[in-house]
């Protein structure tokens, strides 16, 4: 490719082309594969994105603000595992939900405090506070992998729900994408976020409350998580922890990057992780239906993430002048 | 002395507080921390599970360590280098695969299977080069994707052969001894692992290649602008983590023969959280193999010990994750806050009384008393020359003096107006001598005592002392030598001011006080160094008597000049002659009337004084003031003070407008004039002397008149 198509390509919208490309498939799949376009399978795609979709916004606010939170998925399970373990052992509901929610907030804010006060980069603090939730609900708090909702509870309830035959967790999603669209774009801390990302040293010096900011969205992506994890025992009845181990945790990177927001922080928003929800959805109902086996899908979507982020990598190359010492 | 200032001198006389601070500038304190968190592992372990340290289960748990440690040690490769590889798990489970598939399915040899296993970490480390080292993409993210692409070729591979794994009928012997027996009492793996250690040790710390990933780990920017290839670099540091992880998948391959879902499972988060454990910093440059080994063996041991005491599943992540929060926090705390810590305990004040003193001040009728007359000295090299500590004239009157620059300047006779670089010397040269022979002999601050020959050869004379075996800082090294003077038979001795602190640093040692000056010999016949005294305050400037028996020597911040002999009945014993001066003594030098000059780089104040008998004060002082706010003594005032060989004082002069020579260094008495140098100084002062001999120069003095 030469100079010219270089600059072209470069000046195209990643969200542009990832929103191209998921049209482009869906147009196939519609007219390539038999039931697609029913529309209970659309409801089906759009459904089994809106967990992911939840989480990724979540993380999309933490990358915003360059950050990662690898710690998400463990949150999700465990803190709703813990809490229908409760629920199961007699605990009453609202001592339940209090205890669980202090949990998942408390870990948020350890997250928050030792990225933003102790320095620690951000991925080796989630990824060891991921591991250590998963560990510690695991073995000190729940007896076994799954754990059931009980009968008749609020949450298997909420997994009956229908709204215009649609499943309730694609309102949620909707919701909560709107109200994060909101606070991102029109709220002083939400484009703080974006100061913050971008030129953290800068955004400090104007006098913006940096660090509690930092603490604020790793609770935020701690509150998120035990929202998308409540749904998913609400589809599905139970919560099965086994889910920590396996690359849903990368789905929602992969949703988030694939989306065009640049892990380098300060760029992106709710529309990116909309688009690149959907690519996503759209991309494992397919071959779902072409009956790819779950260990190939995993493999492509590991390519697929592979190349996000060698374009990522090609199109903001790091510099050997600038490069930030142990900015891994 | 008052209660309090007695119970003062006990607490900071008696009680080391400098060891502290001394403790923590050796590099082995990073490896402290580890090394006790492995003792206590395996103590803990040890005891609470029974029969851990048994043969039989030694030999298990060792050889699952020898693969471990093997991961780890690339691990630590990579991480030295800069970066981090999340994908060993996924090496390591795909060259276990690639062993099995190559010798169990289609019944190869066992070294074709070991080819093969090597050459699947050494693509797949290749893979994570390029994309990390050449593409420069982030080292993280970028072998957490490679990591699970890795895993789900594994599982799809694992899922699809592993009914044939279990239906071959390969078997060899060389399997089963890798796999299986012991050497020495050591098996195979862990002697694999100790030898990869080693040969990987040997090359990060003795070869090019390891210096370059240490310098690109150190600092990527400044080892590019060096000209190191960093992306080459960045690149063979993966490759070696591929390749080390294969061989851990070959010998796990021997080992169970045959691979399984788990193979490799978590083994990333473990051998990251060994490394750093370990104390292999983030982000590259601080670390070593062995820390990787310990990290290795703590993690391995907990690991193995909570499965062993039945705890159940989830119990190792849990385990992990607080080590692995706990050991990043204090790695970067530890590294960011290193030197704040060794700055506010370093310096650790003693107590002091100094002696009551008689006035310099003018008119007060002593015989310290100074006047105006260096004021009126000429001035040579003015506004040339920075920091001329110590002056001297050869026979044929030139002038010569060291400065800040690293160099020997010399002015040339008569007028002293023209003057060449003499000899570039690297280090500030302080205190300068000629031998018999015409060789300037010179103390170079922080690097030791040199000898240049008249054509201008730079040798070195000696750099080190012997090491006494109760101090924790190196004292061998001479960190300040300062002054310099030659006896009749050769021998040079000079004075080594402080162990403490390197030479710019003169001032911290005057606010601390600590009594660590020494008196050194250099022996020219057989070049050995042996120190003659310690335990001085700022040893200085150092003079031969006139008859060569005895030399004196200053002792700066206690204000006092000693006599040590070199010879006579009190031979290797050192006397004080002069106590409680008024000002701060530096270089001495003989005068051509048989007495001794010496030079007065600063005078003592009241305020100072005080402040020495109370180190709590000064120890607040350098942890809470910014340098600049220090109460230092007083070198804006100082001169020059000639004294008879009895150690009275004959006369005092100085420069009362603190125009040209507000602090002496040193002064050289030279055909009836004196010539004047200040460390802080930009020229070098000439003074007529009234009624000197007009005759005398220093080496006739010394060595006779000219040959």
């Amino acid at each position: 490719m030469n100079a010219i198509g270089w600059r072209n390509l470069r000046s195209l919208n990643q969200e542009g082309i990832v929103f191209a490309i998921a049209v482009v498939l869906f147009v196939a799949a519609a007219i390539g594969l038999p039931g697609f376009i029913d529309p209970n399978n659309l409801v089906a795609i759009v459904r089994s994105v809106s967990v992911l979709g939840i989480l990724a916004l979540g993380m999309a606010v933490v990358i915003i603000g360059r950050g990662i939170d690898l710690s998400a998925v463990a949150i999700m399970a465990m803190s709703v595992a813990w809490y229908l373990q409760l629920l199961n052992t007699g605990t009453s509901d609202g001592l339940a939900f209090a205890y669980v929610l202090a949990g998942v907030l408390a870990i948020g804010l350890l997250n928050g405090f030792l990225v933003a006060y102790a320095d620690v980069p951000a991925i080796f603090v989630t990824l060891a506070t991921g591991s250590f939730v998963f560990g510690y609900v695991r073995s000190q708090l729940i007896t076994q992998d799954a754990v059931p909702v009980p009968q008749g509870h609020w949450v298997e309830l909420l997994g009956g729900l229908r709204f215009l035959d649609i499943p309730i967790e694609v309102f949620v999603f909707a919701g909560l994408a709107f109200l994060f669209f909101l606070f991102l774009r029109y709220t002083k801390w939400g484009r703080y976020i974006y100061f913050a990302g971008d030129n953290p040293i800068a955004a400090r010096n104007i006098g913006i409350p940096v660090r509690p900011m930092l603490v604020l969205r790793y609770v935020l992506s701690a509150f998120v998580a035990l929202i998308a994890g409540l749904l998913t025992a609400a589809s599905l009845h139970s919560i099965n922890t086994r889910v920590v181990n396996s690359t849903l945790l990368y789905d929602i990177v992969l949703v988030a990057v694939i989306g065009g927001i640049g892990l380098s922080g300060g760029r992106g928003g709710v529309r990116n992780v909309l688009v690149g929800a959907a690519l996503i959805g759209i991309l494992l109902n397919a071959m779902t239906i072409i009956d790819i086996p779950l260990l190939y899908q995993n493999l492509i979507k590991a390519a697929i993430l592979l190349g996000a982020i060698i374009v990522d990598g090609i199109i903001n190359p790091r510099d050997e002048q600038t490069a930030q010492q142990g900015d891994i | 002395m008052s209660f309090r200032e007695r119970l003062q001198s006990w607490r900071y006389n008696l009680v080391p507080d400098h060891l502290v601070g001394e403790i923590l500038t050796k590099r082995w304190t990073d490896n402290a921390i580890p090394f006790l968190a492995l003792v206590a592992t395996l103590g803990v372990f040890g005891s609470v599970i029974p029969g851990f340290f048994r043969l039989t289960s030694l030999q298990e748990s060792t050889r699952q360590l020898g693969e471990f440690s093997m991961v780890v040690t690339g691990m630590t490769v990579v991480m030295l280098g800069g970066g981090i590889d999340l994908s060993v798990g996924s090496i390591f489970a795909l060259s276990c695969f690639s062993a099995v598939y190559v010798f169990f399915i289609l019944e190869q040899s066992i070294w074709l299977a070991l080819a093969a296993s090597l050459a699947t970490g050494l693509v797949f480390g290749a893979i994570n080069g390029y994309l990390v080292g050449y593409l420069r993409l982030r080292a993280f993210l970028t072998t957490l994707v490679t990591f699970i692409f890795g895993r789900a070729l594994f599982d799809i591979l694992v899922t699809t052969y592993a009914a044939d794994v279990q239906l071959s009928t390969a078997t060899s012997d060389v399997l089963d001894f890798i796999g299986d027996s012991t050497f020495w009492g050591l098996s195979v793996s862990v002697w694999l692992a100790i030898i990869l250690a080693i040969v990987t040790h040997v090359a990060l710390t003795r070869s090019r290649p390891g210096w370059h990933v240490l310098a690109v780990g150190g600092s990527r920017r400044s080892a590019h602008n060096a000209g190191i290839r960093v992306r080459r670099t960045v690149f063979m540091t993966y490759v070696f983590s591929g390749f080390c992880a294969s061989i851990g998948g070959f010998l796990i391959a021997c080992r169970l023969s045959g691979a399984g879902p788990g193979t490799g499972l978590n083994l990333e988060i473990m051998a990251l959280t060994a490394a750093v454990v370990g104390g292999v910093s983030l982000g590259g440059g601080r670390g070593s193999v062995i820390k990787g080994l310990m990290g290795a063996i703590i993690v391995l041991t907990m690991t193995n010990g909570l499965i062993r005491l039945g705890y159940g599943t989830g119990t190792n992540q849990m385990v992990l994750g607080i080590m692995l929060a706990v050991a990043v926090t204090i790695d970067i705390r530890w590294l960011k806050n290193r030197h704040k810590v060794l700055n506010e305990v370093y310096v650790a004040p003693v107590y002091l009384k100094m002696g009551q003193t008689q006035s310099a001040v003018p008119g007060s009728g002593t015989s310290y008393e100074l006047d105006n007359r260096l004021s009126a000295a000429d001035h040579i090299g003015l506004g040339e020359l920075e920091g001329p500590e110590d002056v001297i004239i050869d026979r044929d009157d030139n002038l010569y003096c060291g400065t800040r620059h690293g160099e020997i300047v010399r002015f040339f006779a008569p007028d002293y107006l023209r003057s060449e670089v003499f000899a570039h010397i690297g280090g500030f040269p302080l205190g300068l001598a000629f031998d018999k022979v015409g060789n300037l002999i010179s103390c170079v601050g922080a690097m030791g005592l040199y000898s240049v020959s008249p054509e201008r050869e730079v040798k070195r004379l000696s750099a080190e002392t012997s090491r006494s075996w109760t101090s924790i800082v190196d004292d061998a090294r001479l960190r300040d030598p300062n002054d310099c003077d030659i006896a009749p038979d050769g021998r040079i001795y000079f004075t080594d001011s402080t162990k403490r602190y390197d030479a710019h640093d003169w001032a911290l040692d005057s606010i601390e006080n600590r009594a660590t000056g020494r008196l050194l010999v250099y022996d020219p016949k057989d070049g050995s160094t042996r120190t003659l005294l310690d335990g001085y305050r700022y040893t200085n400037g150092v003079c031969v008597a006139h008859d060569g028996k005895s030399l004196f020597f200053a002792e700066s911040w206690a204000c006092r000049v000693h006599r040590y002999w070199l010879e006579g009945p009190k031979a290797g014993t050192a006397e004080c002659v002069i106590r409680d001066m008024p000002g701060y003594p530096d270089n001495i030098n003989r005068a051509s009337d048989g007495n001794y000059w010496m030079a007065w780089l600063g005078m003592r104040t009241p305020s100072f004084d005080l402040s020495l008998r109370h180190p709590d004060m000064r120890k607040r002082m350098t942890r809470r003031l910014p340098q600049d706010e220090w109460l230092f003594p007083n070198i804006n005032t100082g001169g020059v003070v000639k004294f008879n060989e009895k150690g009275g004082i004959v006369e005092a002069m100085g420069d009362l407008t603190g125009g040209a020579h507000p602090m002496v260094t040193s002064m050289r008495e030279h055909k009836g004039y004196l010539f004047v140098g200040g460390i802080l100084n930009n020229r070098i002062g000439r003074y007529k002397i009234a009624g000197a001999d007009p005759n005398w120069t220093s080496p006739a003095s010394y060595w006779g008149a000219q040959p």
